[in-house]
């Protein structure tokens, strides 16, 4: 019983850790919530939808294309509708994501309609029993696609050229670009990968759930974000974490007969720890930002 | 030939007029200094020399050509490498790490070992610590990298912005020898301090910067003479 509880809790988590990746790199480099980022996910699930009819239903294939898809998307949108502001009001920029965040629902509703729609069947749903404990293949393929690509992405961010400059220019935007760091590009690199874990959050949700709708990424990006407030802002392991703490605090409020308020559990996560560490559980105390 | 050339520089930070209208320049070879008091906009000459900010009027070339407009990356690339004040290690990084960033620019086969090699022999002290977190540094290693990273770029002209703030005398005379070995090698070097006495004493001219205006300049060993410079730069 509590195994199965941590295990669902993880399945439940890892997607939210995927999103809360992309709020976290981005706030890290720009300061800069992007409100449109949930419907990135939610973009990214449809995309799989629609990849699942020419790609005969090859579960990798159809993960590979909503990531390139949503890559090539969530570039475009920061250099259309973001990078213009990056000299603005921050204000600005953060109004602009919740008018990207409008238009892309929209957007989805008059192209497919409101209703959800199911998920084209990609993976064999097999049920497996070790006991009393009861879990998918699909909660399986999850997790395992949800830690390859944190195990990858830390790669990237750790040892290669591109991911050492974002690391500079997340703890020092003006100091990177006088080491020669072409930040607009980082940036993108920083939106290209984000919108990528987004849309692999989406098609896994989207088969999880089966189902899939213009406003499936509102709750789900709200809770990434608070996952990644609550891992601490800006900081790449602690949206794991984050992510990871919320799934389980969820699945375990649900089962302890709390599951008509299983949204409100992450919000009052949320609260709890900030009042005790207001820089999130991972966050530095002091950034040294200009 | 002159490598950089300053020409009426005005930059304004709102209705701040920081710089009103200055205009220098630095000949190959050279170290040339800024020297001002707090607030006199040294600093604000650096940033605009590197393309953190954008002037309101007048120009900035580099060996001739204007680079005013260019993104601070290009600048980078072109030869012209800031070290900023307050050192600005990237603390969460490795020594390495921070030195590999200072190599960006960098695209040739074995050219950020070859870099790296150089700036060990340079500052033997970093190669102990290449491994540490930066931020773990003490304040004088902390400007040897600083210094160290900027080299890594292989730079035509080094800015430097007070290299010697908070740093205790004997260190600070280390830093400024370093900063002389590092010119005789044959970097051009643009110095801006509010240390008057340590910059004169290794500059071959400079100017004298106060509230946005360039107010005297000459040869170094004149500047020690004038008694302006002494009473308000030199303390004595
Ligand atoms: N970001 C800013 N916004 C508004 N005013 C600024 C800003 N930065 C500098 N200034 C003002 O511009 C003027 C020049 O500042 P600058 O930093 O260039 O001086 P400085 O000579 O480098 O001084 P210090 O020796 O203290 O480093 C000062 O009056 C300062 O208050
Ligand atoms: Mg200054």
């Amino acid at each position: 019983m509590l195994i199965q509880q941590i295990i669902n809790g993880l399945t439940l988590g890892a997607t939210y850790a995927l999103i809360a990746l992309g709020y976290t790199m981005v706030y890290g480099i720009i300061q800069l919530i992007n409100f449109a980022h949930g419907d990135i996910f939610m973009i990214g699930a449809f995309i799989g939808v629609a990849a699942a009819s020419i790609f005969f239903h090859n579960f990798f294939l159809i993960l590979i294309a909503a990531m390139l898809a949503c890559t090539v998307l969530g570039v475009t949108i920061e250099r259309v509708a973001y990078r213009p502001l990056r000299r603005a009001n921050r204000l600005n920029a953060l109004i602009s994501t919740i008018g990207v965040s409008i238009f892309l629902e929209t957007f989805m509703t008059v192209f497919k309609g409101p209703q959800p729609i199911g998920f084209p069947h990609v993976l064999n749903n097999a049920t497996y029993r070790l006991g009393h404990t009861e879990f998918s293949s699909i909660q399986i393929i999850i997790l395992l696609v949800s830690i390859l690509l944190m195990v990858g992405l830390q790669g990237i961010v750790r040892y290669t050229k591109t991911g050492k400059a974002m690391r500079a220019a997340s703890e020092d935007y003006d100091t990177a670009s006088l080491m020669g760091i072409n930040i607009n590009r980082v940036i993108s690199f920083t939106f290209a990968i984000g919108s990528a874990l987004a849309a692999a959050g989406g098609v896994l949700v989207g088969i999880y759930f089966n189902s899939v709708d213009p406003y499936m990424g509102v709750m789900v990006g709200l809770k990434a974000f608070v996952a990644a407030v609550l891992g601490g802002i800006g900081n790449i392991p602690g949206a794991m974490l984050g992510g990871m703490i919320l799934g389980l605090a969820e699945v375990f409020g649900v089962a302890a007969g709390f599951s008509s308020y299983k949204d409100a559990i992450a919000f009052t996560l949320l609260i709890v720890i900030l009042l005790v560490r207001p820089t999130g559980l991972l966050g530095r105390p002091l950034q040294r930002k200009v | 030939m002159t490598v950089l050339e300053v020409h009426d520089l005005s930059v304004a930070y709102g209705v701040i007029e920081a710089l009103k209208g200055i205009s220098f320049a630095v000949e190959e070879g050279e170290i040339v200094s800024l020297i001002g008091a707090n607030g006199a906009g040294k600093s604000t000459t650096l940033r605009t020399i590197s393309g953190l900010l954008r002037a309101k009027g007048g120009r900035v070339a580099y060996k001739g050509k204007e680079i005013g407009k260019l993104p601070p990356y290009k600048i980078v690339e072109l030869g012209v490498t800031q070290v900023p004040e307050g050192r600005r290690v990237f603390t969460r990084m490795s020594v390495l790490e921070n030195l590999e960033m200072g190599a960006y620019t960098c695209r040739e086969r074995g050219g950020v070992k070859a870099g790296l090699k150089r700036v060990f022999a340079r500052f033997p002290r970093l190669a102990e610590r290449k491994n540490q977190l930066a931020g773990t540094l003490s304040g004088g290693e902390q400007q040897m990298l600083a210094m160290g990273r900027a080299l890594m770029s292989r730079p035509e002209i080094l800015l430097l912005d007070e290299p010697s703030m908070g740093l205790a005398p004997l260190l600070v005379k280390e830093v400024f020898s370093i900063i002389k070995e590092i010119n005789a090698d044959g970097t051009t070097i643009l110095l801006v301090e509010q240390n008057a006495h340590m910059a004169l004493s290794i500059s071959g001219r400079a100017y004298v910067l106060q509230t946005g205006e360039i107010i005297l300049s000459g040869s170094a060993s004149e500047l020690m003479q004038h008694p302006e410079v002494k009473k308000a730069y030199l303390g004595d």
